[in-house]
């Protein structure tokens, strides 16, 4: 397969998947099947991407143009190729796992669900490969919209709400401020393609800085910045596999993708020098300000969500500072992230499917009934810490060194006390699950571990979480074409 | 081949002969065939012309009506901006005439079937005459022709209120057109010729006599008045609301889109930028209209009940867009109006359409269909899924979401006010599509969330002949949407006529 029909393939194969999946709506068995195949193929397909991309190729693909001079086209980088590594083979994962959790919590439309699920994975490919700001953005709106029938999935008041929330605040302001400046960098470079060192020319200083405003301003919403991240806990009205990947993963993960794409190949790290200042102030007060809500949140969807708004603020931190190794540690981050948080929003669904339990406090001696589950959340958990040998140890420390490296004494501590607030949040939950007794109420509701599948899934994500610690050579690799004189 | 060379006659004259013919006959089946027949040959017609124009040398087919050389004779005058609107306008008609076939079965008294399509014949030829002429009184002539059809077509609808609809139209439209004939009534005293191109060389010389300026202001007011300008729109809401559905959709798709071609026509052919836009605040006065009806239009859309009246604010809404990008007096601006155009009638038609099929299949059999007020719509999405997603799509695309037509509309139009350095324009621009965005989500809730009323789940999905032409044109906003080639480059091309016209 030619590197180019691997693009295609990847791109097409979660749509044929999704009209497959809405064909076989009434054969939930052949449903699943359909999903788990066409799950393993695209990995499969994005995977033959990366030889190339490891060889220094940047596979192309051109499909049309949308207007004058702006084609859809998509090429393969190191940055997209994680990306893509990382969504299509969570979802492999999380495919198992959300049979599990759709079955034994006998959902409703349980069709539509798997066809969004398809489908937004497909957009999330096609952002991850996107050669252009105008191909990356329209996919970003498909991705939005795709995911709010799975928000809503519900169908309750307050799946209503939360989707309401969700879309007024990712709509709006990609709307108001992420088109306004892909049309700017256009006007001001004549093109809006990615390219390594930046397209924006460097005389052009007054735009420069103003453009460079309005681009920061525009994808800071994604990653659910302070004041923008409101979103997000709404979101967490969705069915647990959806809080998993589309919002542990894809759809914030495409967020901040977008973030440290676009400071690298429409600005150029150099260009940006002196012009972040506020955005590092900004993502290290929502460091600081979401784990100290985390703290306070008794429901563990709720924690998990405010932790991640946490957590990829660290990711826009490692670029707001510049340092070619802080670059290489946000984009490591964004690896380390996904696998510890799919694992903990695994656990929490694996809770709720077995014991029927949402809140913190309810989780006494729960380790004991549920040992593997628990034991994963504790690996997620300990990795977000950023405790080795787990996949968050080393990307913080990358970041840390990056923040040294440029006397970012603020970023530094904020990045210190975060760690100690994460411990704070995270330890009591583990220490409770398996040292304080079960309480009286709970022995009278025997239940033991979730059903196989998500087991099943939860343990393979922990596993990818210390595996990702010892076997990172490929990633360190790509991370290193990315940031070519990170090390 | 002869005939091509007669392409831009037998545009006008088809349709023409056609109306008379449906009332001869008498009959609604014989009529149908008849207009439809006509309404594909000037399809097939604009398609040639807009072939032609491509070779043609400076892009301009002129036409002698009976061999009479203009500027005596009447002159047929083909450019890229008229070819493109003629596209639209006979493409629509050949999509809503079949469509309205199954339509106006339940919508119209079946004796008067061949009086509606007659008059569909007279507004489709009117709608085209104006485009395709290059006389000014010729245009008033055709502009009187189309009014007066549809007046009448929106007095057919069951709802008695369609009568004062009417009425209401007919007092403004005509208080228009005597604007627009008072006003080409003193061009003609100062420039002693009626023939437009003609008219554009012998206004420089008296260009900045008071006459000429009053024709100018008598002349947007008219126009303003056809098009729908804030705040001369309020003949519009309730014409749209209570015609039959096939003559709300044809006429929210084409008629006012002509109305702004003949504002643009005056605009940049007749007087020419320099009088229009440099010398007058008319861009000014031209810019808070717009932006009051983006805003206003779709504040109001938000609170209406009646699913066709929501659609009709929001379609003043975006004639603010159109007037907005004309008032930037720039090739981007221009083109942003010249492709809204397309891309909006298309999308207001699919929408308008899918509602009629709407009401058509939400009717028991024989039943008058009832008015989509939101609580018959409850849980629409699970009786007519086709339906409703079809209004979500065409929602999109009111919105701007990119993938649609809307996008590139807004595109343009925000390169434009860019390029004049109006950045708070392009925060206006932006905010006002997130009250689309509110609009359309009221259905989008409704159809989607609310259970369907007690006894009425079952699925009752709109005939196949009304689904149809309704998704061609749902598809069309898509891949005009991704596949930008044909409309802007139509546009683009059309603008940068238009602008060297006027220099």
């Amino acid at each position: 397969m030619s590197a180019e029909t691997a693009i295609l393939a990847s791109l097409l194969l979660p749509l044929i998947g999704a009209l497959g999946i809405a064909l076989a709506g009434q054969a939930p068995n052949l449903r699943e099947g359909i999903t788990l195949a066409t799950s393993a193929l695209l990995f499969v397909c994005v995977a033959q991407l990366l030889a190339p991309v490891l060889a220094g190729m940047r596979p192309e693909l051109l499909l049309f143009e949308l207007l004058p001079g702006l084609p859809m086209a998509f090429r393969v980088e190191p940055l997209g190729m994680i990306f893509a590594l990382i969504a299509s083979g969570l979802w492999i994962v999380n495919s198992v796992y959300s049979i599990g959790y759709m079955r034994g919590n006998r959902e409703k439309n349980q069709t539509r669900f798997y066809v969004c699920f398809a489908l937004a994975i497909g957009s999330a490919l096609a952002i991850a490969f996107a050669a252009n700001l105008l191909t990356l953005f329209l996919f970003y709106e498909v991705l939005t919209l795709i995911t709010y029938p799975l928000v809503t999935h519900a169908g309750t008041d307050k799946a209503r709400a939360g989707g309401r929330t969700y879309l007024a605040i990712l709509m709006g302001t990609s709307v108001v401020f992420l088109l306004p400046a892909v049309i700017y960098v256009w006007h001001l470079a004549g093109t809006t393609e990615f390219r390594a060192g930046g397209i924006l020319p460097t005389a052009m200083d007054k735009g420069r800085s103003r453009s460079c405003w309005r681009c920061s301003c525009s994808v800071r919403r994604r990653p659910a910045l302070m004041p923008f991240h409101r979103w997000l806990p709404a979101a967490m009205v969705a069915p647990t596999p959806v809080s998993a990947l589309l919002h542990a993963v894809a759809v914030v993960k495409a967020g901040v993708f977008t973030v440290v794409k676009v400071a690298v190949y429409v600005f150029g790290l150099d260009q940006l020098s002196g012009a972040t200042d506020w955005l590092i102030a900004m993502s290290g007060f929502t460091i600081v300000a979401a784990s100290v809500v985390a703290l306070y949140a008794d429901n563990l969807k709720r924690r998990l969500a405010y932790s991640t708004v946490s957590q990829l603020s660290y990711v826009v931190l490692g670029v707001a500072i510049l340092a070619p190794l802080s670059v290489a540690g946000a984009a490591l981050h964004i690896v380390a992230h996904a696998f510890s948080k799919i694992t903990l929003f695994f656990a929490a669904g694996a809770i709720y499917t077995a014991a029927h339990k949402t809140e913190v406090s309810q989780l006494n001696g729960i380790g004991r009934r549920m040992p593997w589950t628990m034991a994963a959340f504790s690996v997620g958990a300990l990795s977000l810490i950023g405790i080795p040998p787990f996949a968050g140890g080393f990307s913080k420390i990358y970041i840390l060194s990056g923040a040294m490296a440029q006397a970012q004494w603020f970023a530094l501590g904020v990045i210190l006390i975060s760690t100690l607030l994460n411990a704070a949040y995270f330890l009591p939950i583990i220490h409770a699950a398996f040292f304080k007794p079960l309480r009286a109420d709970d022995l009278a509701h025997p239940h033991g571990e979730a059903p196989l599948p998500m087991v099943l899934a939860l343990m393979t994500s922990a596993g990818g979480t210390v595996a990702l610690f010892f076997f990172s050579a490929p990633l360190l690799q790509l991370v290193r074409q990315l940031v070519p004189n990170a090390w | 081949m002869s005939l091509a060379l007669h392409l831009p006659a037998l545009q006008v004259v088809l349709p023409l002969i056609s109306a008379p013919l449906a009332v001869l006959l008498r009959h609604g089946g014989l009529a149908f065939a008849t207009v439809t027949a006509a309404a594909w040959t000037a399809f097939a017609c604009a398609i040639g012309l807009w072939l032609q124009i491509g070779q043609a040398e400076g892009g301009v087919i002129s036409y002698a009506i009976g061999n009479w050389p203009p500027p005596w004779g009447i002159e047929y005058r083909v450019d890229r901006l008229a070819s493109f609107v003629l596209l639209l306008v006979s493409g629509m008609a050949a999509l809503v005439l079949p469509w309205s076939r199954a339509s106006i079965e339940r919508e119209i008294p079946r004796d008067l079937h061949y009086l509606y399509y007659a008059m569909f014949g007279l507004c489709l030829t009117g709608l085209l005459g104006i485009t395709i002429t290059g006389d000014a009184f010729n245009i008033f002539v055709f502009l009187e022709i189309s009014s007066l059809s549809s007046y009448v077509l929106i007095a057919l609808g069951r709802d008695r209120r369609a009568l004062t609809a009417a009425y209401q139209y007919l007092i403004m439209g005509s208080i228009g057109a005597t604007f627009i004939v008072i006003g080409i009534g003193f061009l003609y005293l100062m420039t002693g010729t009626l023939n437009l191109a003609d008219m554009a060389l012998r206004i420089r010389e008296v260009e900045n006599t008071r006459p000429v300026l009053v024709a100018l202001a008598f002349l947007t007011v008219g126009i303003s008045l056809k098009l729908a300008l804030f705040p001369l729109h309020q003949w519009l809401p309730s014409a749209y609301t209570y015609a039959p559905s096939a003559v709300t959709a044809f006429l929210a798709a084409t008629a006012t889109k002509v109305s702004v071609y003949v504002l643009i026509r005056f605009y940049f052919t007749v007087f020419g930028e320099s009088l229009v836009f440099d010398k007058l605040p008319l861009p000014q006065i031209m810019l808070w209209l717009s932006l009051i009806a983006m805003f206003g239009a779709s504040a109001i859309a938000i609170f209406q009940d009646n699913l066709k009246r929501l659609f009709a604010y929001s379609s003043v809404g975006q004639v603010g867009y159109i007037t907005l990008g004309l008032s930037f007096d720039s090739v981007n601006g221009l083109t942003a109006s010249i492709v809204h155009l397309f891309n909006h009638g298309i999308a207001k038609g699919a929408i308008f359409l899918l509602i009629g099929g709407l009401v058509i299949g939400m009717a028991k059999a024989g039943a008058v269909p009832p008015a989509p007020t939101f609580d018959r719509l409850a849980g629409l999405a699970k009786r007519m899924p086709l339906t409703s997603f079809g209004i979500v799509i065409g929602g999109l695309s009111l919105i701007g979401v990119p993938g649609t037509v809307g996008f590139v509309s807004k595109w343009y139009l925000i390169v434009a006010a860019l390029e004049k350095d109006q950045f708070w324009l392009v925060g206006a621009i932006l905010l006002s599509s997130l009250l689309a965005v509110a609009y359309v989500w009221r259905f989008v809730e409704v159809a989607y969330f609310r259970a369907p009323p007690v006894g009425q789940e079952a699925r009752c999905e709109a005939p196949l002949a009304l689904l149809l032409p309704a998704w061609l044109l749902v598809i069309a906003t898509i891949w005009f949407g991704l596949d930008t080639s044909l409309t802007v480059g139509s546009a683009l091309d059309a603008a940068q006529q238009m602008v060297k016209s006027g220099r």
